[in-house]
């Protein structure tokens, strides 16, 4: 059994978990960023119509080593959340996500998203401007950089939405944290016809931190049995401790190792290990 | 016994099912392109035999051991004679020899999981490795919701094969066929060099109920299909299905390589 395999002391149902995730009271991608990165520079705009404001992103230094840092943020509530669609982002904001991490890439600077949304934002100039595009698009550019890439988990990892900035390296999660391909809600509509068995079909996914680390989706799961300062603590440590093994490899090991995370994915049957 | 009349799900119209049945199952009253097998639209397409089956043997995974999960999964195995929503393959069309994918609403609403994610990404792969082209008819509701987190992975992991078969100097073109939405457009469906859909197709990442609830106002006429996103710049053309062949065969030749 792996000594990283946490063993959640209190059995805590799943439910109970989305709920307090989405509090308006658990803390943000960006109070997580402020504690752990320094001389954070916010860089704007997709450079072609629009600053999708779900999406926050610049360059900052994690220590000595500069970075680029791209959050999915949710606001600080009331009005700033609203601007932000609610941590929805537009296929403005994943084009914005890209463009960073392109030029992340041409400077040889790692690359850490945080990851926190209910999904992609369901709208109609949303779809009118391609946001199918603009996710499937980041996915297929991600697994291209050649640039170190960590993903963390913060709150809510909603589906495609989220993946668009998980195609990683490395992928983590707070202890809370759940990753899911469709909500409680959207999975009990469909199986049941009703969201309010959105409780039973939590239980069902298996998106906990537990059951993905278990399921090797994940790599890395942060203990949240601390204050928040020791959790930015811990997971600037492991951070850093990653990276500074990433940064071993060269561009191609690094193509190739994240290739691979995403390729054997699957479960331990014989014909997804060639 | 087989039906002697068919109603257009789209427009209600009631056809004669041999009609019906020359008419590439196209509706003749609204030009609805509706459902057709993975077996007629193999007819369709490829050069009589040439479609010789790969990883076909593939078939049920229960990861996340989902309740319910196999026994539907079985209901429409046994109903489309499937193993899975995905069927792939070497083909020829006209003087070309291509790798081509067909996904099936029919089984499951299409919907990608483990398998389906797996023989997507087997194409790509084999298709670098020989040296041809890739063509892909997509349809369906998305991620498998049963396989969980392993559905979601699917869409990095066949984005991850086409971005890798994107060196290979071959086209990909993708044929976008009625629906093509949530994970499977948000991924694989919408990374061809050239996207092609057929008339009046759904196509889109987010349902149009969940839309609907997220503005509180009426959707626009025609919202989310083909005709929407080609006004709105999202694809290259729309091709009925009498012209498919015929137009795959020259987008080919405008690729074929003399190097070869």
């Amino acid at each position: 059994m792996n000594s990283q395999d946490i063993n959640i002391g209190v059995k805590q149902n799943v439910w109970e978990k989305i709920k307090e995730i989405r509090s308006e009271y658990r803390f943000k991608s960006m109070d997580i960023v402020a504690q752990i990165f320094d001389d954070f520079f916010e860089l704007h705009g997709d450079r072609h119509s629009y600053d999708d404001k779900a999406i926050v992103g610049g360059i900052a230094l994690l220590d000595d080593i500069p970075v680029t840092v791209i959050s999915e943020y949710k606001g600080i509530g009331g009005d700033d959340s609203k601007i932000r669609q609610y941590g929805m982002p537009l296929p403005e904001g994943y084009r914005k996500a890209l463009r960073q991490m392109k030029q992340a890439d041409k400077f040889h600077r790692p690359i850490i998203c945080f990851i926190d949304t209910p999904g992609a934002y369901p709208g109609v100039s949303a779809e009118a401007h391609g946001q199918a595009e603009a996710i499937a698009r980041n996915l297929y550019e991600m697994a291209a950089l050649q640039v170190p890439v960590i993903s963390i988990v913060v709150s809510e990892g909603g589906s495609g939405g989220a993946l668009a900035l998980g195609v990683a390296n490395r992928v983590f999660m707070l202890e809370k944290a759940t990753y899911s391909v469709v909500s409680p809600e959207g999975c009990a509509s469909i199986l049941w016809k009703t969201s309010k068995k959105a409780n039973l079909a939590s239980e069902y996914l298996r998106l906990t931190s537990n059951d993905l680390f278990r399921f090797k989706i994940i790599d890395k799961i942060i203990s949240e049995d601390c204050q928040f300062t020791d959790i930015c603590r811990n997971l600037k440590k492991a951070l850093k401790d990653e990276l500074i093994n990433l940064m071993r490899l060269d561009g191609n090991q690094l193509k190739n190792d994240r290739y691979d995370k995403f390729r054997y994915i699957g479960p331990p049957h014989i014909i997804f290990n060639k | 016994m087989e039906d002697l009349f068919i109603k257009c799900p789209k427009c209600g119209q009631v056809h004669d099912m041999e009609e019906y049945r020359n008419n590439l199952f196209v509706c003749s009253h609204c030009n609805s392109n509706n459902y057709i097998s993975t077996s007629k639209r193999i007819e369709l397409l490829v050069n009589p035999n040439s479609f010789v089956e790969i990883n076909g043997e593939l078939s049920f995974q229960d990861p996340i051991k989902f309740p319910g999960y196999e026994e539907k999964f079985y209901k429409f195995k046994n109903r489309t004679g499937q193993n899975e929503a995905i069927v792939t393959g070497f083909a020829t069309i006209g003087d070309y020899d291509i790798l081509l994918g067909i996904l099936d609403a029919g089984f499951m609403m299409g919907s990608m999981g483990s398998i389906v994610g797996e023989k997507v990404t087997l194409l790509f792969e084999e298709a670098l490795s020989r040296d041809l082209p890739v063509i892909m008819f997509s349809a369906s509701g998305g991620a498998r919701m049963q396989e969980g987190m392993f559905s979601l992975m699917q869409m990095a992991k066949t984005a991850a094969a086409v971005e890798r078969y994107s060196k290979s100097n071959n086209v990909y073109i993708s044929v976008l066929t009625n629906p093509t939405t949530g994970g499977v457009c948000a991924s694989f469906a919408f990374l061809g060099d050239i996207i092609l859909a057929e008339p009046q197709a759904v196509i889109g990442f987010a349902g149009a109920r969940v839309i609907k609830q997220t503005i509180g106002e009426e959707l626009p006429e025609g919202f989310q299909t083909s005709e929407y996103l080609l006004e709105h710049g999202l694809i290259d053309s729309i091709v009925e299905r009498c012209d498919m062949k015929k137009t795959l065969i020259k987008l080919l030749k405008f690729h074929r390589r003399d190097d070869v």
